[in-house]
This record gives C-alpha cells, sequence and structure tokens, in this order.
C-alpha cells in the first residue's frame, strides 16, 4: 500500500513548521515520527496535499522539570518517555501509559505530540494526560496559547488545534506520591485498547481518562466524583460508564465496553489503593 | 542516505516507503514485506541504531541517516552473534519472518543487554512469526545476550 502522492517539505525549526503551516492551511498536515499518519495514508483515509516534516525540530525534543510540573516537548518519543528517569519519578502513569503503545518499533518513532494531536478515542496516551490534568501548549502565527486536556480533545480525530497551529508541549504536573494504574483489555499484545483505563489517586483527588469510552477520549467524571467524595472502588466503578457512549464495532458491543469500564476501573482503583 | 555503511543516493517521490527504496533502489531484498501495516515486523531494519517498521517510514524521512538491514549484520563471513544463535537454535521454520526478527532483538539487546524470558518476549511483541517458532526464537535471543555478557 502505497499513500496518495503529495508534496513534502521539511521544516527545521517550529517557525518555519507555524509559517507552512499558515501558507497551506487545510491541505497541509504535520509528520512527527509518522506513526498515526502514514498508516492513514497508506489506507488512503488521509490523502493531505502537502506534508510538513517536524520530525527533526529537535528543539521540541525534550523532558524538563519546571516548578511544578515536567514541561516535555511534543517531539519527545515514546521511548524516551517511558524511559525517562524524570517521568518514571514524578508521573508513572504517564511512563506506564506510554509503555503499552504498540511495539518498541511503534515507540521508536511514535512521538506524544503526535498521538496527541491525532485526538483518537482509542490510542493510550489521551487517558493518561486527562487522569493527570495536563495541559498543552499551541503555537501558531498570533503566539501562543495554554489548553486543559480535557478542553483539547473535540470530537473523533478532532481537536482544539486551528489548522496553522502546531502542539509544542505538554506540561503535567508532578505528581511524585501519588497512586496510579494503567489498564488496557486487548486481544493480542500490540493491539489498540479495547478498553482501557488510566487511573490516579493523588492526595484527595481521583483523575480517570478512559480509552475507546467514546468518540473521544474523555474522563469518567462521575466516577472520579464518587471517589473524591468517599465511595469505594466497588461502588465508584459502577459509574465509569456513566454518560458516556461507547462505540460497538466487531471487537465489543457498547454493553460489553462499559462492562469493561467498570470491571477496569475497579482494579485500577483497587491497584491504586482505594 | 547511509545504508549498511554505503551512501545510497536516489530522486524518489515523497510517498515512497523506505522499505520500498531499500528493496527496490538499494537492491536489497533481505528486508521482507508482510503486512504491510506495521503490525507483522518483518520489514523491521535499523534507522540510526534503532529497530522501526520501513513500511511505516517514508524515503525522505530517513534522508542523511543511517540504516542497517539484515545485510549490513555480518562482517564479512563471520555471522552476528545474534544469526549465530538463530543458527544455532534453529530459531526460524520457513524464514520469512527471520530477517525482521532477527534486526528487532539486534535492537532490544542494545537496549536490554540481559534480558529476563519476559523481556525477551515482550520486546519481540511488534514482530510475528506465523509458523509460531518463537520457542526457539527466544531461545536464541536469550543465548546471544549470554554471549554477550
Amino acid at each position: 500500500m502505497i499513500p496518495a502522492a503529495f508534496d513534502y517539505q521539511r521544516a527545521d525549526s517550529k517557525e518555519q513548521a507555524i509559517s507552512l503551516l499558515s501558507e497551506h492551511g487545510d491541505e497541509a498536515k504535520l509528520l512527527a515520527g509518522g506513526h498515526s499518519l502514514i498508516p492513514l495514508m497508506k489506507y488512503r483515509l488521509a490523502a493531505p496535499g502537502i506534508v510538513v516534516d517536524v520530525g527533526r525540530v529537535n528543539e521540541l525534543s525534550y523532558v524538563r522539570e519546571e516548578g511544578d510540573h515536567l514541561a516535555i516537548g511534543a517531539l519527545t518519543r515514546h521511548r524516551e518517555i517511558e524511559t525517562s528517569e524524570l517521568v518514571l519519578a514524578n508521573t508513572g502513569l504517564l511512563a506506564a501509559a506510554t509503555k503499552q503503545v504498540g511495539d518498541p518499533q511503534v515507540r521508536h518513532r511514535g512521538t506524544i505530540g503526535g498521538a496527541l494531536a491525532h485526538g483518537d478515542p482509542a490510542s493510550d496516551i489521551p487517558s493518561a494526560v486527562l487522569a493527570l490534568r495536563a495541559s498543552f501548549i499551541i503555537e501558531g502565527p498570533s503566539g501562543e496559547r495554554e489548553v486543559e486536556a480535557d478542553d483539547f480533545f473535540t470530537g473523533f480525530l478532532e481537536t482544539a488545534l486551528e489548522p496553522e497551529e502546531l502542539l509544542t508541549e505538554i506540561r503535567v504536573p508532578k505528581l511524585p506520591n501519588s497512586t496510579w494504574s494503567f489498564q488496557k483489555f486487548n486481544r493480542r499484545a500490540q493491539d489498540w485498547a479495547i478498553v482501557g483505563a488510566s487511573v490516579l489517586i493523588a492526595d484527595n483527588q481521583c483523575g480517570v481518562g478512559l480509552v475507546n469510552m467514546d468518540s473521544k477520549p474523555v474522563r469518567a467524571a462521575a466516577l472520579e466524583e464518587a471517589i473524591e467524595n468517599g465511595a469505594s472502588a466497588e461502588e465508584a466503578s459502577e459509574l465509569a460508564a456513566e454518560g458516556l457512549e461507547p462505540p460497538s464495532d466487531l471487537n465489543a458491543s457498547t454493553e460489553y465496553r462499559s462492562h469493561l469500564a467498570r470491571v477496569l476501573t475497579k482494579r485500577g482503583l483497587q491497584e491504586s489503593g482505594k | 542516505m547511509t545504508i549498511n555503511g554505503t551512501a545510497v543516493s536516489a530522486e524518489v517521490e515523497p510517498r515512497t516507503l523506505l522499505v520500498h527504496f531499500i528493496r527496490e533502489q538499494a537492491s536489497l531484498k533481505g528486508t521482507n514485506i508482510g503486512c504491510d501495516s506495521s503490525s507483522c515486523g518483518a520489514c523491521t531494519v535499523h534507522l540510526n541504531g534503532e529497530s522501526v517498521k520501513s513500511c511505516t517510514v517514508l524515503a525522505v524521512q530517513a534522508d542523511e541517516q543511517e540504516v542497517t538491514t539484515i545485510e549490513g549484520l555480518a562482517d564479512g563471513e563471520t555471522l552476528h552473534p545474534m544469526q549465530e544463535a538463530f543458527r544455532d537454535c534453529h530459531a526460524l521454520q520457513c524464514g520469512y519472518c527471520t530477517p525482521g526478527m532477527v534486526m528487532a532483538a539486534v535492537s532490544l539487546l542494545d537496549e536490554v543487554p540481559t534480558p529476563t524470558e519476559l523481556e525477551v518476549r515482550e520486546g519481540l511483541e511488534g514482530n510475528l512469526c506465523r509458523c509460531t517458532g518463537y520457542h526457539n526464537i527466544v531461545k536464541a535471543v536469550l543465548q546471544a545476550s549470554g554471549s554477550k555478557s
């Protein structure tokens, strides 16, 4: 399978990337590690007129400690995140979710920013950043803005990013004393999750992000509130699918996904000490 | 780009996949195309020393980079220790997955020099052997790691 023909431009800096995006608008698509975009292009589900390759904008590949959060460059590869001492010590949930993405070859290429900007409800990483209440730094022709994870995912494969904007950094709160669990149910080792759950308990705060439980990456808000109000894991997990519309497909029906969400969040909460 | 230490240069369409560049422009046919959808790992090569699935990398992304294929592992007539271990342990049946399996295994040992059996199995989760010859493949990787340490 070969993608439809496209023009290719390599950007050497984030400024150059933004200027190319501004020039080409809707026709352009950013290429980072390529492990979301290239498969879509090979299946001809995406056929951008121009691909802007930001894969070598090395200034956007870093993990830094900045006050109460970790600043992670959008082009940091999964492998670097899952092995980063800073990530492992301060936000173990993100490392655990990242380690479950695809397989080693995929994680050598794929980037955190690419996975998030793709906005796929079946992806593991959005569930972790939602549970962690991370925020996103977005840069465009008119400057920089910060968007909360909750406001970033707007629909199926849709995010708050405008066509001429670039996701540059993910800010993840440092929570070295949190307890957490990443749960993923799939059929084969490298498969996407049928349902997954990122569970985080930090002091009295509870964060639960879900994989494949709606048309976009979502939090289990009713469950989180129940835990914060003192419910047990058993009681709270009953609310895991409340208000959500999980898809029905060849892998699982809506009812089965809701069941999995209850089971996986219960396990996750228990593993996190609830 | 440099493939197995040799500079290879060609004008290609941006949509050319790295695996096609390797097989057609560089005429190195050891890298196989299996599923063509980044599942099976038959097309695994090293890009700057790390395993990647060359069906999901554009050739232009490897421009000016270092690529190593299965043909680049042996030193003349002397097999790479991983190739030697695969031969010793009879870690292949039909052989189709073997080049990708060996490349993935070499990359794994670069990152985890003395893995446990579980780490080998997890480290090779991106490579499928449809003869289901995993037992001897895992044995070979463990043997190669022993000879390394």
